[in-house]
């Protein structure tokens, strides 16, 4: 019979096709590598001195304080995770599941624990709890005890710092559990409280289960955190890696073993990174089900209600309203000589650094996360990856990192234009805003591009094939399209960057030009300087800022019930940490 | 841009030369010509993965040709190394997901394409579009507020706004229930020749393609085994795949006989055309289940194993004593249990084979 | 809105000679009144930037030639000693400086120079012991103060410093021996600093600690009253007075290697060594003038009485500081 018609082949024609452009780089790719190569800078000139041979001080490190050093990390880690876990997932669950008077407020209030840096809410409890405090002191006089009468726990130890860590840090997981039983289909748990489980077992079977990747991926964030803060466990004498690498560094001067130590410290980080991405990729997996129905909330008794009061009343209590309100008496004590013109200075300083900081910082962002949605390849993607690298390493090491190209940069600079023209161009970038910016970007950049990349992933590919095919060019189409899309996720970058500069310490201190100081460096200077009441204003100028956005952070995420929207937002929301002093 | 412009003389309006597509190095479709005539709607059908959505993304601009070029009338728009970017083809593209802009009211969504265009332009342009589609007054509407296959309509009527040279659907009722889908298909292949737009349908689905498409180009593993009219795709499958992806049937083993017959585990089968075999050959024969039709004087006997009820008809299988087996539609109001005895015979006007 | 900033803050390239430039680790509030009255005086800008001394010496070697700052001031010799030994300060001879400062408190060749001192004596609970019993940062390493001292973590530059200076007198092995006794003896695991040790003296959980006097000094003249009282039940013993003498550290100063405006910076030096200078140390933060005969104005630092300080050369601190780290940490001193 007679064979069917193939495909009609036009003649072919020899076209002769300019091959070389072929080779010509992707601008978006070659500007999002350049970048991120650029942002990671740092963290390769810090980790490139691991090959520097570092002999006799990394055995003295290894025959004493090494092992001291891993086991105290290790048991940090395990005490915040528990402790964070606990207050996280507890809290998140009753102010989702549950319905008691005085819910509505907890819900955004337990978010606000987030806006103290680590290191004050250590300082304030210090002052107050400490044996010398007032309350051990009245304790004392009341009961006529003295030293060794009577039992009090010690703040400043290992197991204070984990109290201290996990105050400020248990609002992420409750964030990204919270956002995630909020996803929850409630057919699941109709169907298992059909089955005869009642809410506990419903929870524990599950909400618990269906919630753990998210769960995970906030308790990572809050152990990435732990892992670089340096201000609380300086100040409570544990040691671990982030004291050893400044230890390291500048008391035995070798910067060789303290790169190994920072090596040592990242592969921590790095099981870490592992750790949450595996989980979020589970997430992802999770947030293709149905959109949720309303949730069931169970009505407490008095009872019940008075435990879910202490349960979500005890951290807010301990994490924010306590330190909280002695910091604003001491301010209030002290406001009159140490509010003045200068002070005022500062908070301009503080406000206009961290808001260009988290503006200039969602521009990379989307310049990047753009580019990589145009182009999708390896180089792109992994360009991404490198740029946010930082995130996890402490502020003294990048700045470290920041200020030995800069330098080396500057005075290439100066000696060929010596030898050139015979000028001297001097320092071009070190010792200026925009090396303490650039800083800045290092750090924080990871923090704004995740949330926008999150917000670019929620809007369907086909949308900007539409548009693209509709005449209009991948720039328009950013801003037609993308931008007015996903409004939330960049006023969370702003805001997330902005409360995480607000708070810096380290990199600001190291890098900052002459007569330039923020908020941050002076509540710093007077607290270690064992003034704290003076010290308590900047404080608590410092966690004011950082007060309206995570309320208003919490009001968008309430809102966007439809979890898909919120989720990754909140993801990224759970960034804003406590940063290490 | 400065695209070389290459003078073909009576050139198709779109032709995808000996195209070669990869996705992260792996070769999704390679060595793929064909061509679409001014006028014409024609459909890439096939299974996911078959490489059909990478086709109409290299036509769009999307993606990039490792070989070959693609033209649009006589402009060169993709060759290796070099894409002329999707916004400046003008093609008009709809997706399964609408992908109609939220933030943005039905009229501002239609007048996406159309630049300069003041207000009064804007609301004419629209109302023409809408009444086309068939939904008037909608302009102030937003997108969430219109039900799915409003929602295409509208999408539909933004992509044609602009005038497209081509209309590129990717699975574009795939989201709508199986009733609105044949209405909604229908009434774009009226909309379009109406309008003159030439078009590609992408789809996995025969009575979409068969139902709009004066061409049809199947699809597998990147290659396109056939193209044809839904006509032929159907009664003279050139391939084996194309054969069991289109319509159903069964194949019986058989030996060919003469020129145009075939002796098969079902008697001897006769063509009206002579095959391509000598006699004495392998074959597999394809019967199709309105190939099998009910005789109550019928030279096979069969026990119906399986019966599915499908409304105005009824599909059974039948097991032949030799134990083979054929399906064959019977109308619904002849109705036989599982397990009966049955007559039937072959009425096949061709014979389609393939050489085992 | 950046750029403005900049501008305004900027580090002055093309300075005249009007204005120093300063890397301090003395806080801003511990040296910026003085630069003021500098400023005040010769009309000469001082343009500051604070922060620790490792950071900034860090900044100092990486800026290198070109680095804008002219003068690097830090509070402990140890970090003077590292500064010059990175090559980042040059030697300054004047005869104003080499007049007023005494040959321990500086360095020979004109590094850096001593500018207040700072006493790191034993400190005691007023009532829980006989200060006769006291002698020695030796004997305290003997079994009858176990549970009975506190002081702050190795990680802390006095506590290098201090245990460099026995170095420096005992040898390596004898100082490690004496610090593995005074980690025995520790009635808590090192936290805080020299103010939490005063206090929790006061308070008894100790009956000795190993402070610098300033602190005690800031305590007494604190706004809190709790802290007043506390200071109030400590008193200093000022140890080794029949050998070597107390332990002191200097802040001090050193002029930059590059520095673009040397001469001025000089000045500077030369002013904070004027007896205004010294006195303002001494009734700023409590601090000792490095310049012998300045009149020990405050009635708190005449009330703690007259001493013998340790006159090795300071330099040692610095040398002796990595030995000093590794000891500790072999003695188990958190």
């Amino acid at each position: 019979m007679e064979k069917a018609p193939l495909p009609n082949r036009p003649k072919h024609r020899p076209v002769r096709h300019p091959r070389w452009r072929r080779y010509l780089p992707n601008p978006w790719v070659a500007g999002t590598v350049a970048i991120a190569t650029l942002i990671a800078l740092p963290v390769i000139t810090v980790t490139s001195f691991i090959f520097v041979p570092a002999g006799e001080v990394w055995d003295h490190l290894v025959a004493t304080v090494l092992q001291d050093y891993i086991v105290n990390s290790l048991i940090l880690m395990v005490g915040v995770a528990a402790g964070t876990l606990i207050i996280g997932v507890s809290t998140a669950w009753l102010t989702t599941m549950c319905s008691f008077p005085g819910r509505r407020i907890f819900e955004w209030a337990l978010l606000l624990p987030m806006a103290f840096p680590a290191y004050i809410i250590a300082y304030t409890y210090t002052g107050l709890l400490d044996f010398a405090g007032p309350v051990q002191t009245a304790l004392r006089e009341w009961f006529a005890w003295s030293y060794g009468d009577y039992w009090f726990p010690e703040l400043r130890s290992i197991g204070g710092a984990i109290v201290m860590l996990s105050l400020v840090l248990y609002p992420y997981v409750y964030l990204l559990s919270r956002a995630a039983f909020l996803e929850q289909s409630s057919h699941a748990m109709d169907a298992s409280r059909m089955l005869g489980c009642g809410p506990w077992r419903s929870f524990l079977l599950i909400s618990l289960p269906s919630a753990r990747p998210a769960i995970i991926a906030g308790l990572s964030l809050a152990l990435m955190e732990t892992l670089a803060d340096y201000g609380t466990v300086q100040y409570f004498g544990v040691s671990n890696f982030t004291t050893g690498i400044f230890r390291t560094w500048f008391g035995l001067g070798d910067a060789a073993a303290a790169a190994q130590l920072s090596a040592l410290l990242m592969t921590f980080v790095f099981a870490l990174i592992v750790i949450e991405r595996w989980s979020r990729s589970r997430a992802r997996y999770h947030m293709t089900g149905q959109r949720s129905t309303p949730l069931p909330t169970y009505r407490l008794r008095i009872g019940k209600t008075c435990l879910a009061w202490l349960a979500c009343g005890l951290p807010l209590t301990l994490g924010f309203l306590l330190p909280g309100g002695l910091l604003v008496s001491w301010s209030m004590a002290t406001a009159a000589y140490v509010v003045d013109d200068r002070f005022w200075q500062l908070v301009f300083n503080s406000v206009t650094l961290a808001g260009s900081a988290a503006l200039f910082a969602l521009l990379l962002a989307l310049y990047m996360a753009y580019s990589k949605r145009l182009t999708g390849g390896m180089g792109t993607n992994s360009a991404v990856r490198l740029a946010a690298m930082g995130y996890a390493i402490p502020g003294t090491v990048i700045a470290v990192g920041v200020m030995l190209p800069f330098g080396w940069f500057d005075n290439t600079i100066d000696a060929w234009a010596r030898e050139t023209f015979g000028v001297s161009t001097g320092l071009l970038l070190s010792g200026t805003l925009f090396a303490v910016m650039f800083a800045y970007m290092v750090r924080f950049l990871a923090v704004s591009l995740q949330t926008v990349e999150a917000g670019l992933g929620k809007i369907r590919p086909s949308m900007d094939e539409t548009a693209r095919s509709l005449g209009h060019r991948p720039l328009e189409v950013l801003g037609r399209i993308h931008l007015p899309l996903m409004r939330g996720s960049v006023l969370t970058a702003i805001l997330l960057v902005f409360v995480d500069v607000m708070k810096e310490l380290p990199a600001t201190l190291i890098l900052r030009p002459f007569n330039f100081n923020t908020l941050a460096v002076r509540a710093y200077e007077l607290a270690t300087d064992e003034r704290l009441m003076d010290a308590s204003s900047a404080a608590v100028a410092i966690v004011a800022a950082g007060i309206l956005p995570v309320i208003l952070l919490s009001r968008s995420i309430t809102r966007s019930r439809s979890a898909l929207q919120g989720r990754t937002a909140i993801t990224e929301t759970a960034r804003m940490a406590a940063q290490p002093a | 841009m400065d695209a070389e412009y290459i003078k073909v003389t009576l050139m198709p309006l779109l032709q995808v030369n000996v195209v070669e597509i990869r996705y992260k190095n792996t070769v999704v479709t390679s060595d793929l010509s064909f061509h679409v005539n001014e006028g014409e709607i024609v459909s890439l059908l096939g299974p996911s993965g078959c490489g059909k959505t990478s086709i109409l993304r290299a036509i769009a601009g999307f993606e990039p040709v490792r070989e070959g070029e693609i033209f649009l009338a006589d402009q060169l728009m993709s060759y290796p190394g070099y894409v002329v970017p999707p916004e400046q083809r003008r093609l008009g593209m709809v997706f399964q997901d609408y992908s109609l802009f939220p933030h943005m009211t039905i009229q501002k969504n239609i007048c996406f394409g159309l630049r300069g265009l003041s207000n009064r332009a804007q609301i004419r342009v629209t109302d023409e579009m809408l009444t086309m589609v068939g939904l008037p007054g909608y302009n102030k509407r937003y997108p969430h507020e219109l039900s799915g296959g409003q929602q295409q309509r509208v999408a539909l009527a933004r992509a044609l706004a602009v005038k497209p040279r081509l209309l590129l659907m990717d699975e574009p009722f795939s989201s709508l229930d199986v009733e609105l889908r044949a209405r909604l298909s229908f009434e774009v292949r009226e909309i379009l020749k109406e309008q003159k737009i030439t078009a590609i349908l992408v789809t996995h689905n025969q009575l979409e393609a068969f139902a709009m498409c004066d061409m049809v180009g199947v699809m597998n593993h990147g290659r396109i085994l056939q193209w044809d009219t839904p006509f032929n795709l159907y009664h003279e499958p050139a391939d084996r795949f194309v054969a069991t992806f289109i319509g159903q049937g069964v194949f019986l083993q058989g030996t060919v006989l003469t020129p145009d017959s075939v002796d098969t585990e079902a008697g001897v089968i006769q063509g009206d055309a002579p095959l391509e075999w000598p006699a004495g050959t392998s074959v597999d024969v394809l019967v199709r289940p309105d190939d099998v039709v009910p005789d109550e004087h019928g030279p096979l006997h069969g026990k119906i194993v399986n019966k599915v009820f499908k409304g105005e008809d009824v599909m059974y299988t039948l097991q032949l004593p030799n134990g083979a087996s054929v399906m064959s539609v019977f109308p619904s109001h002849e109705q036989y249990d599982i397990g009966a005895m049955i007559n039937v015979r072959i009425a096949a006007d061709h014979v389609v084979a393939f050489a085992r | 809105m950046l750029l403005g900033v900049a501008l305004c803050v900027g580090p002055g390239q093309n300075a005249t000679a009007e204005e120093v430039n300063l890397y301090s680790a003395r806080k801003e509030e511990l040296i910026k009144p003085l630069l003021d009255k500098f400023t005040a005086k010769t009309g000469i800008k001082v343009n500051l930037v604070t922060g620790s001394a490792d950071a900034l010496l860090k900044r100092l070697e990486t800026e290198g030639k070109n680095t804008p700052a002219d003068m690097f001031i830090t509070t402990d010799a140890g970090r003077l000693h590292r500064a010059k030994a990175a090559g980042v300060l040059q030697a300054i001879s004047s005869p104003v400086l080499e007049k007023n400062i005494p040959a321990e408190f500086r360095d020979a060749k004109g590094y850096w120079f001593g500018l207040s001192l700072r006493a790191r004596p034993i400190m005691y609970a007023k009532g829980r012991l006989d200060p006769a019993e006291l002698s020695t940062y030796e004997a305290l390493a003997d079994a009858k103060w176990k549970g009975r001292i506190c002081v702050r973590s190795s990680e802390n530059i006095y506590n290098q410093s201090l245990v460099a200076s026995m170095i420096v007198a005992n040898g390596e092995e004898a100082t490690e021996k004496w610090a593995e006794g005074l980690v025995r003896n520790l009635a808590r695991p090192p936290r805080g600093g020299d103010e939490d040790q005063i206090k929790a003296a006061a308070a008894g959980q100790c009956d000795i600690a190993i402070a610098n006097t300033y602190y005690l000094g800031g305590m007494l003249h604190s706004r809190d009253p709790g802290e007043r009282a506390a200071a109030e039940k400590i008193a200093i013993f000022w140890p080794n007075q029949k050998d070597r003498g107390v332990h002191v550290n200097v802040s001090g100063a050193g002029v930059t290697r590059w520095a673009p405006h040397r001469d001025t910076a000089v000045k500077l030096l030369e002013f904070l060594i004027t007896d205004e200078a010294q006195e303002w140390y001494a009734q700023v933060n409590n601090e000792y003038p490095a310049k012998p005969g300045i009149p020990e104005s405050p009635a708190l630092i005449k009330a703690w009485g007259r001493f013998k300080a340790d006159t090795i050369s300071l330099s040692q601190l610095g040398e002796y500081n990595a030995a000093a780290v590794k000891l500790m940490d072999r003695a188990g001193w958190k």
